[in-house]
């Protein structure tokens, strides 16, 4: 237990006052017995005020939207939808690439952070994950809304049959497959194992019922030896360093799906990188939202403080600096080539009907950020975080609508041209997808405890404070 | 007996075309090409394996109409190919045609859009045949449903068909023996085709004695198309 060391010192009314404040600033420091953290995480999960009931009934008809919405499509095919030629991608994509763009980033918080020892990390990192599996999985959603033919999609995967057909693996939708496969099972599994002695001690505070039964199955036998423990932490940390590197290959590869094409715009090398980037930055906003609505709606200001406010702000701010410099190259290198098909296209984004849609990503992505995020104050202050979150967004998601259906619209051969236009079935299933991401984050947080409670208690137990003559030194084990 | 391998080639001659659309109309037939409504057509859905994209060159006080026939380049380099995640779009060895297959096509149009030349097109919906008209359909082509994906084909079914006929005749085949419905239409004769495989063929005599008016459409992206387009001279407007 963190307890600052009184020593034998004479009470010094400053430095008990700068301890004071240190404790209120962060999490950390500030310890409290288990049953009482455990009551802060868990409470929330059994109270269902109206707020709970209203976004239940939104978020759930959002859902159902979506699903009469696709099979309205399926029943009559893809004309519903706005497209033709040459834009024959439509914000299905878009939104294909925002989602996993989503998941990407709770990955990289809760794993890279995790690696990289940022200790103020553990209050949201196990949100971070669960966003990273809904958004995922409605990720995966889309390539089944957007092809013509969902029905044959299974022939996607390398299933034995007699025709002894294979899919294709030099296509990079057979590649977007494994991918989304792949990180979708691991970050399930990097959720699960995150979530195992929360689950155990879920298990031991509702004795009876449909819960114990639940949580009970979920803890796989969880006990809290030593052995588990050391277990855990080794598990944990293969997987932190495992789960990286997939995804990073997942955005890459949605990035690919572009590059590898000839299409003007999309024929780029800096496509991973920037897709890369792009993902985090719109991801780290959206768990920048999801963070301030568990703080405001759940109760949990305890947990989640100013501190992490300023450390989720910072990052954004620095994502769109990184997001800066890509867009920057992306658009500087066909400028140096001086194709007309390039020139065409960047004419389009800056004069003709594209441009409020290029200036409003550049005005979301670069100007909100810079202006709302760089002084400590302004960036602590929930609501202008907020707006700067949602802003990125928003520019996020332009800036994914611009590289699909707008650059696809110009090509080699201008009698081909053509401009799509936003229709009303793509629109709702949109809307659908972000209700069914958030149906599923706010059924999960009904069932599970969605603050890592043993992270937040093993975090206080290994930092303290030490006073030490005149000066307060913050202690933390050395990491093995 | 192992088939013999084709360069089945296309000459298009821009000099000859008149822009009457009749290779539009022969294809349209011989393919069961479905002709969608107009209102589908304003929103750039129409379907047209081979089309006629006209543009207009402004020189001085001038203003001339230029037509050039686009079907399926065949490319020997074909960027549709490897997009396929099911294979659908596939190459033809001997016969060197990009093979499209339909009841194998799931409609992720990644194909469309990684071809430069766009003459891939999507069955947005089922296709319209009303009574009597699917009377005048072709039986030795697929009608295709709503959510594939169809493309110029070089009249395969003819191309098969002759093939086979010339193998229980125990012979190669002829030059000329064989064309496209478009070639078969074309009233001012703009469009030629051949095998290039086949030494003595009249298309390799008429690419060869044209060299100084042929090119290749979108060359500079190493797809290696199949269609050879002859345009000369100041009175065309160059290339």
């Amino acid at each position: 237990m963190a307890i600052p060391d009184a020593e034998a010192l004479p009470e010094d009314p400053e430095l008990a006052r700068q301890m004071e404040e240190l404790r209120r600033q962060h999490l950390m420091l500030d310890a409290r017995p288990l049953p009482e953290l455990a009551d802060k995480i868990m409470t929330p999960m059994t109270t269902h005020g109206r707020l709970f009931w209203f976004l239940l009934f939104l978020f759930g008809a959002g859902s159902l939207m979506l699903l009469a919405v696709w099979i309205y499509q399926m029943y009559w095919g893809l004309g519903i939808v706005g497209i033709g030629r040459p834009t024959m991608w439509e914000p299905y994509l878009v939104n294909y690439i925002y989602f996993i763009g989503i998941g990407n980033a709770g990955t990289f918080i809760s794993a890279v952070l995790r690696a990289l020892r940022f200790e103020w990390r553990a209050p949201i990192s196990r949100a971070a994950e669960v966003m990273t599996v809904f958004a995922m999985a409605t990720a995966g959603l889309f390539p089944l809304i957007h092809v013509g033919r969902t029905w044959k999609l299974y022939w996607l995967f390398p299933y034995p049959n007699e025709r002894q057909i294979w899919p294709n693996y030099r296509s990079p939708l057979t590649w977007d497959v494994v991918a989304i496969v792949t990180y979708l099972t691991c970050s399930i599994l990097f959720a699960w194992l995150g979530l195992l002695p929360d689950l155990a001690t879920a298990r031991d505070r509702y004795n009876t019922g449909w819960r114990h039964r639940l949580y009970a199955m979920a803890a796989l036998g969880w006990r809290g030896t030593q052995h588990q423990w050391a277990t855990h932490k080794l598990t944990l940390d293969v997987f932190t360093f495992a789960i990286i590197p997939v995804m990073f290959l997942m955005h890459t590869i949605v990035s690919w799906d572009f590059s590898m094409n000839l299409q003007a715009g999309w024929h780029s090398t800096v496509f991973g990188p920037y897709f890369v980037i792009g993902a985090l930055f719109s991801g780290v906003a959206m768990v920048i939202i999801v963070m301030l609505a568990m703080r405001r709606f759940m109760g949990l200001e305890y947990f989640i403080r100013a501190e992490h406010l300023d450390a989720m702000g910072k990052f954004l701010l620095i994502m769109s600096f990184a997001w800066v410099y890509f867009i920057f190259n992306d658009y500087l290198a066909p400028w140096y080539g001086q194709e007309p098909v390039d020139k065409s296209l960047t004419h389009l984004l800056q004069n003709l009907w594209a441009a409020p849609l290029w200036y409003g990503m550049l005005f979301c992505n670069i100007v909100m950020p810079a202006a709302l995020l760089v002084f400590k104050r302004l960036r602590t202050w929930p609501p202008t975080l907020l707006v700067a979150a949602v802003s990125v967004q928003i520019g996020m998601w332009i800036e994914r609508f611009i590289i699909v259906p707008v650059m696809m619209g110009q090509n080699e051969l201008p009698y081909s041209w053509g401009k799509y236009t936003l229709r009303l079935p793509e629109t709702l299933i949109t809307i659908g997808a972000f209700c069914l991401v958030g149906l599923l984050f706010l059924l999960f947080t009904r069932f599970f405890p969605i603050i890592p409670l043993w992270e937040v208690h093993e975090g206080q137990a290994m930092v303290g404070l030490k006073r030490v003559g005149r000066v307060i030194l913050r202690t933390h084990p050395q990491p093995e | 007996m192992p088939l013999p391998e084709h360069r089945w080639t296309m000459v298009v001659d821009l000099d000859r075309c008149t822009g009457c659309s009749a290779c539009v109309v022969a294809c349209h037939a011989e393919n069961n090409v479905p002709i969608v409504s107009i209102d589908q057509v304003r929103q750039r859905r129409a379907i047209h394996w081979i089309r006629i994209e006209r543009y207009w060159a402004t020189k001085g006080r001038q203003t001339r109409a230029i037509l050039l026939p686009i079907m399926c380049q065949q490319c020997m380099r074909a960027p549709c190919e490897p997009v396929c995640p099911v294979y659908a779009s596939y190459h033809l060895n001997h016969h060197n045609i990009n093979g499209q297959a339909y009841q194998r096509c799931v409609g992720t149009r990644d194909c469309q859009s990684n071809d430069p030349y766009k003459v891939r097109f999507f069955n947005f919906f089922d296709p319209p045949f009303d009574e009597p008209l699917t009377q005048q359909l072709n039986p030795d082509v697929t009608v295709r449903t709503a959510g594939v994906m169809e493309k110029c084909t070089f009249c395969l079914q003819r191309l098969n068909r002759a093939e086979q006929k010339a193998m229980v005749q125990g012979r190669t085949l002829r030059d000329g023996e064989v064309v496209p419905a478009c070639v078969q239409t074309c009233p001012p004769g703009a469009l030629l085709f051949g095998d290039r495989n086949d030494p003595n063929s009249q298309i390799n005599k008429v690419i060869e004695g044209n060299e100084g008016r042929s090119f290749i459409l979108l060359e500079e992206l190493g797809t290696q198309p199949l269609v050879v387009y002859l345009k000369g001279g100041e009175s065309h407007g160059g290339q």
